[in-house]
C-alpha cells in the first residue's frame, strides 16, 4: 500500500512538504547563527582572521568566562546534589505519597520558572526587607555576659543577595528541580532485587552504593549535571534583573556588547557569542547522547 | 530499625525539597501584601494593575504569545505529520535542529537576530510592525523545542497511517486530512505545546528588550528598577500565570511530568 502511494508522487512532493519548515529554519536560526560565527571569524575589514579568538583568553572577556563558568559549575553542583537527594528521598527513600506527587508536580513547574520573577522571588525572600530575612533577623539570643548575638542575621553575617552567592541561590531555585526530574526515572529503575542481593552478599549501605547503584546511575547523573550547567550557563534574565549586570557573566557580556560595543571591536563579540555556543552545544549533544545510551538502558 | 532510619533521611530531604520550593513563594506572596505598613493589603496588585503601561505591556505579550503559538502550529504540525507519514528518515536532522534553541543562548541569539535584520537586505527592524514579525519569528524559534516534541509526542500516540488511509479512501484531500482528521486527535498534545509556548513567550526579556517592544519582560525590569512592591506583585502574577498554564498541561495529561528542557 505504502510503495503504491510513494510511486504516485513523485520524490520532489515528498520533499516539498517539509519545505516551510526548512525555509523557516533556515532563515530565522539557520542564517542569524551563520552570520555570528561569519563574523567571528573576520577582522574588521572582513578578512579571515582567527585573531578574535585570542581575546577569550585575555583581559575582561576571560574573566567573564570565568564567573560564568564558575556560577555554572558551582549551581550545577549544589543544584545536582541537593536535587539528587531529593529524588533519592521520593524514590528509594520512600517518603510519603502526597510529597512526592508535590515534589515531582512543583520541579516540573519551578524548573521552568526562570527570569525576571525569579528575581523578584528572591529580592522578596531574602534581600534586605526580603521576608525569609526579616525572620532570621529576630532570632537572637543572649549569653551569659549579656551579650546579644543574632546567629541568623544574613546581612550581619556577610550574606548578600546582590553578588555570587545570592545568584547561586536564586538559580537553584530551578537547577533541583530540573535535576529531580532528569534523575527521578533512573532512579526508579533501580531494582529492589540489587540491593537485597548486594545485603545477602555482605555489603553495607555505603558498598551498595559505591559500587551498585551509582555505576549504574552515572551516565543519568552525568547527562543530569550536563543540562543543569547549560541552563545555568546560558541564563541571562534572572541575573540582570537581581545584579543589573555587576556580575560579569559571559551572557551579561554579550548584552553590553549587543548595547554598545563594550570590546571594542564587533568582531571579538561576535567570537565571545560563538565561543558560548560552542560550550552549550557540548553540554546538550553530551546530554542527549548520554540520554539516549540511559533510554535504551531503562527499557530493556 | 533500619527502614525506619531510611524513612526518617528520606523526608528530611523531602521536607529541605518543598521547603526551597515554597519559601520563595510563600515570601513573595507576604511581601507583595505588605504595602501599606502594618497591615495586609492588595494596594500592591491594584497599582500595578491600574497602570496603563502594565496593561499595554501585558496585552503586547499576550498578543505575540497567541500569535506565536498559532505560527508555530501552522509551521510544525504538517511537518511533524509529514514526518510520521513520508520522510522518517529526516527524523533524526529535524530532532537536531529543533534542539538548536538550547545551544544557542538567547541572548546570543538576539544578537544574532539584530546583526543579520537590521541591515540590508534582509531590513526587519526600521518598522514598528516589522520588528514585530521579527521578534514573532524569534519566539516561534524559541518555542519549537516544546512545540515539536509536544506535536511529535502526539503524533507517535496515533496511528497516522491508517487515519490517513481512512480518510483519502472516504475523499478528503491532503488539507482536509491535517484539519479534520489529525488535529481533533492532537487536542492535549497541541494545547500542552500551546500553553507552554504561551508561558514562554509572556515571561521572555531579551527579545523584547533588545529589539526594543513594549512587552512585558522589560516593563517588569523597569519596575523592579523603580519600586519595592509592585515587583513582588509581579511575580506573584508571573508564578500564576506560568504555573496555570503549565498545571493546566498536567492536569490536560493526567499527572504525567513529561520531562522539560529549560530554555531560559
Amino acid at each position: 500500500m505504502e510503495r503504491i502511494r510513494a510511486a504516485r508522487s513523485s520524490p520532489l512532493m515528498k520533499w516539498l512538504g517539509v519545505a516551510p519548515f526548512f525555509i523557516f529554519v533556515l532563515a530565522f536560526q539557520i542564517l542569524p547563527s551563520l552570520n555570528l560565527f561569519v563574523g567571528a571569524f573576520q577582522d574588521q575589514d572582513g578578512n579571515f582572521t582567527l585573531s578574535n579568538f585570542l581575546s577569550l583568553f585575555d583581559g575582561f572577556v576571560r574573566r567573564s568566562y570565568i564567573v560564568s563558568l564558575q556560577v555554572s559549575v558551582i549551581t550545577s553542583i549544589v543544584g545536582g546534589v541537593f536535587g539528587f537527594m531529593v529524588a533519592y528521598a521520593i524514590t528509594v527513600g520512600r517518603a510519603p505519597r502526597w510529597m512526592r506527587n508535590i515534589l515531582m508536580t512543583f520541579s516540573g513547574l519551578a524548573a521552568n520558572f526562570g527570569g525576571v520573577p525569579l528575581a523578584f522571588a528572591f529580592i522578596a525572600t531574602v534581600g534586605h526587607t526580603g521576608f525569609l530575612t526579616a525572620i532570621l533577623h529576630n532570632i537572637c539570643f543572649t549569653n551569659g555576659a549579656g551579650v546579644q548575638t543574632c546567629p541568623f542575621d544574613l546581612y550581619q553575617n556577610g550574606f548578600n543577595l546582590y553578588t555570587l552567592t545570592g545568584l547561586t541561590l536564586a538559580y537553584t531555585y530551578f537547577q533541583f528541580p530540573l535535576m529531580v526530574l532528569t534523575i527521578t526515572p533512573a532512579l526508579e529503575s533501580l531494582r529492589r532485587e540489587w540491593r537485597e542481593a548486594a545485603e545477602n552478599l555482605g555489603a553495607n549501605a555505603v558498598q551498595y552504593w559505591w559500587h551498585v547503584a551509582l555505576p549504574i546511575l552515572w551516565p543519568s547523573i552525568l547527562a543530569a549535571t550536563m543540562l543543569l550547567f547549560a541552563s545555568a550557563f546560558g541564563a541571562y534574565a534572572t541575573a540582570y534583573a537581581l545584579t543589573g549586570g555587576s556580575i560579569p557573566l559571559a551572557t551579561i557580556l554579550v548584552s553590553q556588547q549587543i548595547r554598545g560595543d563594550v570590546l571594542g571591536n564587533p568582531n571579538e563579540g561576535y567570537a565571545v557569542a560563538f565561543g558560548m555556543v560552542v560550550i552549550m552545544s557540548l553540554c546538550i549533544g553530551l546530554y542527549s547522547i548520554l540520554q539516549q545510551r540511559t533510554a535504551m538502558w531503562l527499557k530493556r | 530499625m533500619r527502614i525506619s532510619r531510611i524513612n526518617l533521611w528520606g523526608l528530611l530531604w523531602a521536607i529541605l525539597g518543598l521547603l526551597y520550593l515554597f519559601a520563595p513563594l510563600f515570601g513573595t506572596l507576604d511581601f507583595s501584601l505588605r504595602m501599606v505598613k502594618g497591615q495586609y493589603s492588595l494596594e500592591a496588585y491594584q497599582l500595578v494593575l491600574a497602570d496603563p503601561k502594565f496593561l499595554e505591556s501585558f496585552r503586547y505579550s499576550a498578543v505575540m504569545g497567541i500569535i506565536t503559538v498559532l505560527v508555530s502550529i501552522v509551521i510544525f504540525l504538517p511537518t511533524v505529520y509529514w514526518i510520521h507519514l513520508r520522510l522518517p528518515q529526516v527524523r533524526p536532522v529535524i530532532e537536531i535542529i529543533t534542539l538548536l534553541p538550547f545551544m544557542v543562548p538567547v541572548i546570543v541569539y538576539v544578537f544574532g537576530l539584530i546583526r543579520t535584520f537590521s541591515r540590508p537586505p534582509f531590513l526587519f527592524t526600521l518598522t514598528p510592525t516589522g520588528t514585530d514579525i521579527l521578534i514573532c519569528a524569534g519566539y516561534v524559534v524559541l518555542a519549537m523545542p516544546y512545540m515539536y516534541r509536544a506535536i511529535d509526542i502526539g503524533m507517535r500516540s496515533i496511528d497516522v497511517h491508517t487515519l490517513t488511509e481512512a480518510a483519502e479512501s472516504l475523499g478528503s484531500n491532503r488539507f482536509q486530512v491535517i484539519i479534520n482528521v489529525i488535529l481533533p486527535n492532537l487536542r492535549i498534545a497541541l494545547l500542552s505545546g500551546a500553553l507552554i509556548s504561551f508561558a514562554m513567550v509572556i515571561g521572555e526579556l531579551i527579545l523584547g528588550d533588545f529589539l526594543v517592544r513594549p512587552a512585558l519582560g522589560p516593563y517588569m525590569v523597569e519596575m523592579g528598577k523603580n519600586y519595592a512592591y509592585q515587583p513582588a506583585a509581579l511575580a506573584m502574577m508571573s508564578y500564576a500565570l506560568t504555573w496555570g498554564c503549565l498545571g493546566l498541561i498536567q492536569l490536560a495529561s493526567r499527572g504525567g511530568t513529561s520531562q522539560q528542557f529549560t530554555g531560559r
